[in-house]
């Protein structure tokens, strides 16, 4: 069995997978609500390896606290970035982030 | 010494300084009519903080609040240059026509706890307090880039920015997360003991310190991290744009250099740097360095928007300075330190005078240049040359000076360092190329019969003219800042 939930290594990989999948969905949604989505996913990867290795490995809680700062700037950045969007979307009636390419000659 | 949270404050002056005039300036924004005063305001509190932060140079040094935060001549320096970019910030924002049609206090606000952030970025000594405070420069920014109202080119940049610099931090974070689950701390000091022992997956700890890498470099505007800033730099309002290229820069260079010299190195007796065994460092930036300036310098060749133009220089100038690091000697670091403060002199200073043709012309494309210096702009025309060649590296000018220390502490080290060092030199030579153009172009060229006569604010000109007495000052006489920054080197190690 891989996935053994009293094992650290599954968890970490369950957060590469999480870091992956953001990844990928930064680089190929063109929808900035889903690339936000992306960023929230890779934030929540790191978030699962703090709390795993908080929990397996230093004997301290110093990575849980840290995963619960990050949780708390994810809110403050989706709130800044949704503001954003919500500025492209009435000036350019579009979320689609190619769409707004003004800038670059 | 290693202080608890309440000791703690009687050494952190300047930053309780600047946060009370942060909340201040949001509560007199309700009442004060006149918002130039928020401005003044803003200033004062500035200069206030700045003698606090002079003050602290007598202190002893050491760890604040449970070792979160380190108190050391370095990240003093890194306060000192925050608070000048800050300032320089609002006194060109007094005279701007696109600052007077946003929200002041709001805009003096961000830019104050963005600068607050800054403070943080260079003094943090645990990986938490490293993450909050670049979320802290990067949120604001974000904020301060989107910031023209109604204005489609601000609002695309901030979405660019928003975009780069969310990945950026969230691979970073996931970087340190397995420093964290490798070392089994945050803290500098305790992970640098933890990987000293060695026992380590070198594949593993070289991926960590990539990811981190990106994070950082995002802020100090590596290739391939570089792509946000030609279009952020020219969307966001101009004097904000001053200040990202020189806090935000110094920043993440203050940042890099605190994690990877006091983190994860150690002094060896003969004053050389050495870092953990395993990770070819050395490697990396110097190849690092010499992608970025060279890119840099080749966009910036066809650009014909001042601003995108600066931005294409700016990520040149990283280029540079990361040479400094890519040697691992106090030399370099303190070439680095030295060219810093001379960055942030001339370029604030550039985008000074983009700002004031802005004004009057409306773009801060190349052709409103034209003929600059016949339509009675002889003044702010012979200063943007001087900042310019300054940029370039002419003498007698300080840039001169700055790109001398780097390529002598380079050449100090030989071997492969040499390669690097050529590839500066004709980087500069090119860069000549561009920024003469804009020479040309004022100088040279006739104004056509549409061109206007040109009209400047007088708080511009009270800024003007000390950067550029400054910027050949200090090509002149530099020994004090010298001295200055080799002083500001000494890093609080236990």
């Amino acid at each position: 069995m891989i996935f053994s939930p009293n094992e650290l290594s599954s968890y970490l990989i369950i957060g590469a997978i999480l870091f992956a999948l953001g990844l990928f969905c930064v680089l190929t949604r063109r929808n900035a609500i889903s690339v936000l989505m992306g960023v929230e996913l890779i934030l929540n990867s790191a978030n699962v390896n703090y709390v795993a290795f908080s929990h397996f490995g230093s004997g301290n809680l110093d990575g849980q606290i840290y995963a619960m700062f990050v949780i708390m700037l994810a809110a403050a950045e989706a709130a800044v970035g949704l503001a954003i969007v919500l500025a492209i979307f009435q000036l350019f009636h579009t979320i689609d982030v190619e769409a707004a390419e003004t800038l670059r000659e | 010494m290693d202080l608890k949270n309440l000791e703690s404050l009687n050494f952190f002056g300047p930053e309780l300084i600047l946060t009370g005039t942060i909340l201040l300036l949001i509560v007199l924004d309700l009442f004060v009519q006149n918002k130039r005063n928020l401005a003044v305001l803003a200033i004062v509190g500035c200069v206030a903080s700045l003698l606090s932060t002079f003050d602290l140079y007598s202190a002893q040094q050491g760890w604040l609040f449970y070792r979160m935060v380190v108190l050391d001549n370095f990240s003093l320096f890194f306060k000192v240059v925050a608070l000048l970019a800050a300032i320089c910030t609002i006194w060109m924002s007094l005279g701007s026509h696109e600052i007077r049609r946003v929200y002041q206090g709001e805009y003096y606000t961000l830019l104050l706890t963005s600068a607050l952030g800054v403070f943080f970025m260079a003094s943090a000594s645990n990986l938490l307090i490293a993450y909050l405070s670049l979320e802290l420069v990067s949120l604001t920014s974000y904020v301060l880039t989107g910031f023209l109202p109604r204005n489609r080119r601000s609002s695309e940049a901030a979405l660019k920015y928003l975009i780069y610099g969310g990945v950026a931090s969230g691979t970073m974070i996931y970087g340190m997360s397995w420093i964290f689950g490798m070392t089994g701390s945050l803290e500098y000091a305790a992970i640098q003991q933890a990987l000293a022992q060695g026992e380590m997956n070198n594949v593993a700890l070289f991926m960590a310190f990539m990811f981190i890498f990106a994070g950082f470099g995002y802020k100090i505007v590596f290739v391939p991290f570089h792509m946000w800033s030609p279009d952020v730099y020219q969307g966001a309002p101009t004097p904000f744009s001053a200040f990202l290229s020189v806090a935000s820069n110094a920043a993440g260079l203050a940042i890099l250099i605190r994690f990877f010299f006091p983190g994860i190195s150690r002094v060896t007796p003969g004053g050389e740097w050495a870092l953990v065994s395993g990770v070819e460092w050395p490697q990396v930036l110097l190849y690092a360095s010499m992608i970025t300036m060279t890119v840099g310098n080749l966009c910036a060749l066809n650009q014909r928007n001042l601003k995108r133009m600066l931005a294409y220089s700016g990520i040149a100038h990283a280029g540079y300075m990361l040479m400094g690091l890519a040697i691992l000697t106090n030399d370099g670091l303190s070439a680095i330190l030295f060219y810093i403060v001379v960055y942030l002199i001339m370029n604030v200073g550039a985008f000074l005078v983009v700002a004031m043709v802005a004004n009057f012309t409306g773009s801060e494309d190349i052709d409103g240049y034209r003929g600059l210096a016949w339509r009675g702009a002889v003044v702010p025309a012979v200063c943007f040359t001087i900042f310019l060649f300054s940029l370039t590296g002419l003498p007698p000018f300080a840039g001169f000076i700055g790109k001398f220390l780097l390529f002598a502490a380079v050449l100090k080290e030989g071997g492969e360092f040499i390669v690097l060092a050529l590839v500066a030199v004709a980087n500069s030579v090119v860069s000549l190329y561009y920024y003469a153009k804009v020479v040309k172009v004022m100088f040279l060229d006739a104004p056509e019969p549409g061109d206007k006569e040109f009209v400047i604010a007088c708080s511009h000109f009270t800024l003007l003219i000390p950067l550029a007495v400054l910027t050949v000052a200090l090509g002149i006489y530099f020994s004090p800042l010298v001295l200055y920054t080799t002083q500001s080197l000494r890093f609080f190690v236990k």
